[in-house]
């Protein structure tokens, strides 16, 4: 039996990383049409940094990313001591609201966001498509996203710390600064790293947000495969694959450190 | 005072957000859905069903079952794929979890999944192209190449591969959680290995599992970027169909119907789900 499941377990394990190898050996494969092996090169990097425009759109990728888990981050944590706090009207609604993001399929909301956009444009004249327009369409979804981890981390701290703090005379804002934040910090920190990671990631929300101009590399990638493949495109997938895997790692290290 | 001030404080920004970039925009879609498309695409009065009963196939001249055919295989290839995630899926998650080495396997399970969405839907292009890695293994084999892309069949692998960790995890966590001493307890009263597992093990991961199908149906039932990338435009779904009115169609109200009609049936199997698992049935998704 453990044999078996051992077995099994390599099996899925190639079923996962195939479509990752194929992609990284293909990125350093001379020929440029078919997948036999023709030799090594980085012929294909040279060219995909050689591109005009490739670095403005990796830019954009990453500003974007950053500004969103900056304030998704904020407006998340904020949120969710305030619904771990308070009981109020609404409540369950604003709840509700949090979940919007899990349960529904990302189309719907990326399709309203492009009417909403659309709808302030006309109403009020200046409001165009832009990496401005995808913040505001990602930081909706992020700041859920953080709200719900948080509010996960608030439910493991024992109120007794806070009342310890307040006992010793401690004011709100003291106790907020010197126990409860503290120890929220990982909550806080697995949050942005989820809303960051969720934001490089993001396609669709993107796709219906970004106007002309505001490129990113998820769409750069969308634009070239419906142009057909080409070894430039394994070259940035294999870069991706790269940052990502370093990402994961590296968490996984300051996760161990603890 | 002070108390009102802080919740106030706490709590308004991130309300304000939300109200204002998705319930103003899901209520703006909704009354769109009640238009109709006008010239240049820009919608237009008076309110009307139109586009609800164009959806359901009632429009005048007869019944076209167009739309509904197109949500019915979208419900079918979601449903599937959420099948053969869980077939394939929860033996993963119990073979790592049964592992020695269950840190690695997870950490070996999740880094495809951190990897660019699109890259890894890019990738089965490579694998399933005519002349791709597929054929060229088939023809090294001495067999004859397959035309899988474009295809549903295609488009219904990428799904399963990117959407398979979603059931691992909460599977997994289900496990991890689970009280094992049970599954002891029915080998000592003389259960065998499936019967062990069928009432001793499973009933305890059900929340895992049903997490795991939400977590997998629902983006598998709203996909438009796998149909289209793997499908080349020959796969229609209903994500595809919404795509399209926004897109190249420019029908602004029915694309918006489209959604609702979507997002109701999300939200109606969400209803029943959260009555059939009692009231903590949603938080448990997390």
């Amino acid at each position: 039996m453990r044999r078996l499941l051992a077995l099994y377990t390599l099996f899925m394990l190639f079923f996962l990383y195939l479509p990752i190898a194929v992609i990284v050996a293909l990125s350093f494969n001379q020929s440029r049409f078919g997948v036999q092996w023709k030799g090594f090169t980085l012929t294909w990097y040279e060219r995909l940094f050689s591109h005009p425009r490739i670095l403005e759109y990796a830019e954009n990728t990453l500003v974007v990313a950053l500004v969103i888990t900056a304030i998704a981050t904020l407006l998340g944590t904020l949120l969710a001591l305030g619904l771990y706090r308070y009981r109020f009207r609404g409540r369950g609604l604003l709840f509700g609201l949090l979940y919007v993001p899990v349960v529904v399929p990302d189309i719907v909301m990326g399709v309203a966001l492009l009417l909403f956009f659309a709808w302030l444009r006309e109403t009020l004249g200046f409001f165009r498509l832009s990496l401005f327009t995808i913040i505001l369409g990602h930081v909706t979804y992020q700041l859920a996203y953080v709200a719900i981890v948080v509010l996960g981390r608030l439910a493991t701290i024992e109120p007794e710390l806070e009342e310890a703090a307040a006992d010793l005379g401690a004011g709100r804002l003291a106790t907020l600064r010197y126990v409860t934040l503290p120890l929220l910090a990982p909550g806080i920190l697995a949050g942005a790293l989820l809303a960051f990671t969720l934001s490089i990631d993001d396609f669709v929300i993107t796709f219906f947000t970004a106007g002309p101009g505001s490129t990113t590399l998820p769409l750069y990638i969308y634009g070239s495969t419906k142009r057909g493949i080409s070894p430039e495109i394994h070259a940035m997938s294999t870069i991706l694959i790269a940052v990502s895997t370093a990402g994961v790692l590296l968490g996984r290290l300051v996760q161990k450190r603890r | 005072m002070k108390r009102r001030l802080e919740a106030v404080i706490l709590l308004l920004p991130g309300t304000l957000w939300l109200l204002l970039f998705m319930l103003v925009p899901a209520l703006l879609m909704l009354y769109l859905s009640f238009l109709q498309r006008g010239p240049h695409g820009i919608p237009t009065g008076p309110l009307t069903l139109a586009n609800y009963l164009r959806f359901f196939g009632l429009e005048e001249g007869g019944f076209d079952p167009l739309y509904l055919v197109i949500l019915g295989r979208s419900v079918a290839f979601a449903a599937g794929v959420t099948l053969l995630a869980l077939l394939f899926g929860y033996p993963l998650a119990y073979a790592v979890a049964k592992s020695r080495y269950r840190e690695t396997l997870l950490l070996l399970i999740v880094l495809p999944f951190w990897t660019n969405f699109l890259v890894r839907v890019y990738a089965w292009i490579v694998i399933f192209q005519r002349k791709g890695v597929l054929n060229a293994f088939l023809g090294a084999l001495g067999l004859e190449p397959l035309t899988l892309y474009p295809s549903l069949t295609a488009v219904f692998v990428a799904t399963l591969y990117t959407y398979l960790p979603f059931l691992v995890l909460p599977v997994y966590t289900a496990l991890e959680r689970a009280d094992w001493s049970l599954v002891e307890a029915a080998y000592d009263l003389g259960a065998n290995r499936w019967a062990a597992f069928r009432h001793a093990l499973l009933p305890q991961t059900l929340p895992g599992v049903f997490a795991g199908v939400l977590l997998v149906f629902i983006p598998a039932l709203g996909t438009f970027v796998i149909s289209d990338l793997l499908g080349a435009g020959r796969v229609v779904l209903i994500g595809n169909v919404i795509q399209q009115q926004f897109g190249v169609v420019r029908d602004w109200p029915f694309g918006s119907a489209a959604a609702y009609v979507l997002m109701t049936l999300v939200l109606g199997g969400l209803y029943l789900y959260a009555r059939a698992m009692g009231e903590r049935g949603l938080e448990r998704l997390y």
